[in-house]
């Protein structure tokens, strides 16, 4: 009994000094929002579908504290950026930057509006000439 | 008549990149430093904190770059794999990873020591500049002191033969200075 109760206690400490692990935030409130912004954006390269500032991995909590040092160190956004992008690829990024390898993903969607209004068009144009009530069945 | 084959040629165009994407692992992320030289570091061993493994000392032949933890699970399976190439006259340099020194010193005392050296990355500083997401993962670090390949997850003897021994005999000659002999590049 006291082993199950030691065990529990140990549990619940242990997820305690966990939640303890948070990066002191900077004074600076205008730097505390880059921060909270910066790693809401970037992914978690080991769990994949969440932001470094949601993830437990251990790897997210070294890059939010590569974030911080970068930005105490006076970097832009924009270095934090390269610097995480340069490590590990374009992944990273939740909004990628325009490069070859992401064109299809940037272009695809306003191809796809183009290509879709084209066909709009020519259906909408070739029923403009059939007379009321001539619809085609079904 | 076309207007019935548009259709089906998007249908198929889109059932052939879904039935490509069955076979392809969404969690594979390929790293930004294939190709790369690899980025510099100096760190205090894990068998002593007075000397320091760097990348100037792996520099200059073909060599692994392995990142292993204690906390680790699947470093203990590939850990036997390691062993073997080790003595098969691979070097292989570890990068440990968030640990304790006593406890990896245990590890290496209980299971064997496969590492040249083995650096001690205690807060993940040079795991992040290598792109480490989480250990096992291993690099293939060429004589021009570029990476030529990395393998997330452990290390098998099929990985081996199918992803680094096609590089490293690419790169070099069996008796060549600062290449593998030529146990470690047939598969141990």
């Amino acid at each position: 009994m006291t082993r199950l109760v030691a065990i529990v206690v140990g549990v619940l400490l242990a997820t305690a000094l966990r939640a303890a692990d948070v990066e002191p935030p900077f004074d600076d409130p205008g730097l505390n929002q880059r921060y909270w912004g910066l790693i809401r954006e970037i992914r978690c390269p080991l769990c994949m579908n969440e932001s470094i500032a949601d993830s437990k991995a251990d790897v997210a909590a070294d890059l939010r504290r590569e974030v911080h040092r970068l930005l105490a160190e006076g970097k832009s956004d924009e270095e934090v950026k390269d610097f995480m992008s340069s490590r590990y690829g374009d992944f990273i990024l939740y909004r990628p930057r325009v490069a070859p390898v992401t064109y299809a993903l940037w272009a695809g969607p306003f191809v796809l509006l183009v290509v879709g209004s084209l066909v709009f068009w020519r259906i909408v144009r070739s029923r403009r000439d059939q007379p009321l009530g001539e619809d085609e069945p079904g | 008549m076309w207007r019935y084959a548009i259709p089906l040629v998007v249908l198929a165009v889109i059932a052939a990149l879904f039935y490509r994407g069955l076979e392809l692992n969404p969690s594979y992320v390929p790293s930004a430093l294939i190709g790369k030289p690899m980025p510099e570091f100096v760190l205090p061993t894990v068998a002593d904190s007075e000397t320091t493994l760097g990348s100037r000392d792996i520099a200059g032949k073909v060599a692994l770059l392995n990142v292993w933890g204690t906390w680790c699970i699947e470093c203990r399976h590939e850990h036997g794999f390691l062993l073997q190439l080790a003595k098969s006259g691979m070097p292989i340099y570890g990068l440990n990873l968030r640990d304790e020194r006593p406890a990896a010193l245990g590890w290496l005392a209980t299971l064997g020591n496969p590492y040249v050296a083995s650096a001690s990355d205690v807060d993940g500083t040079v795991a992040v500049d290598w792109g480490v997401t989480a250990a096992p993962e291993t690099f293939l670090i060429g004589r021009d002191g570029k990476i030529l390949f990395k393998h997330i997850s452990p290390l098998t003897a099929e990985v081996w033969r199918r992803d680094f021994v096609p590089l490293i005999k690419a790169q070099c000659g069996a008796s060549e200075p600062g290449c593998p002999q030529l146990a470690a590049v047939r598969a141990p």
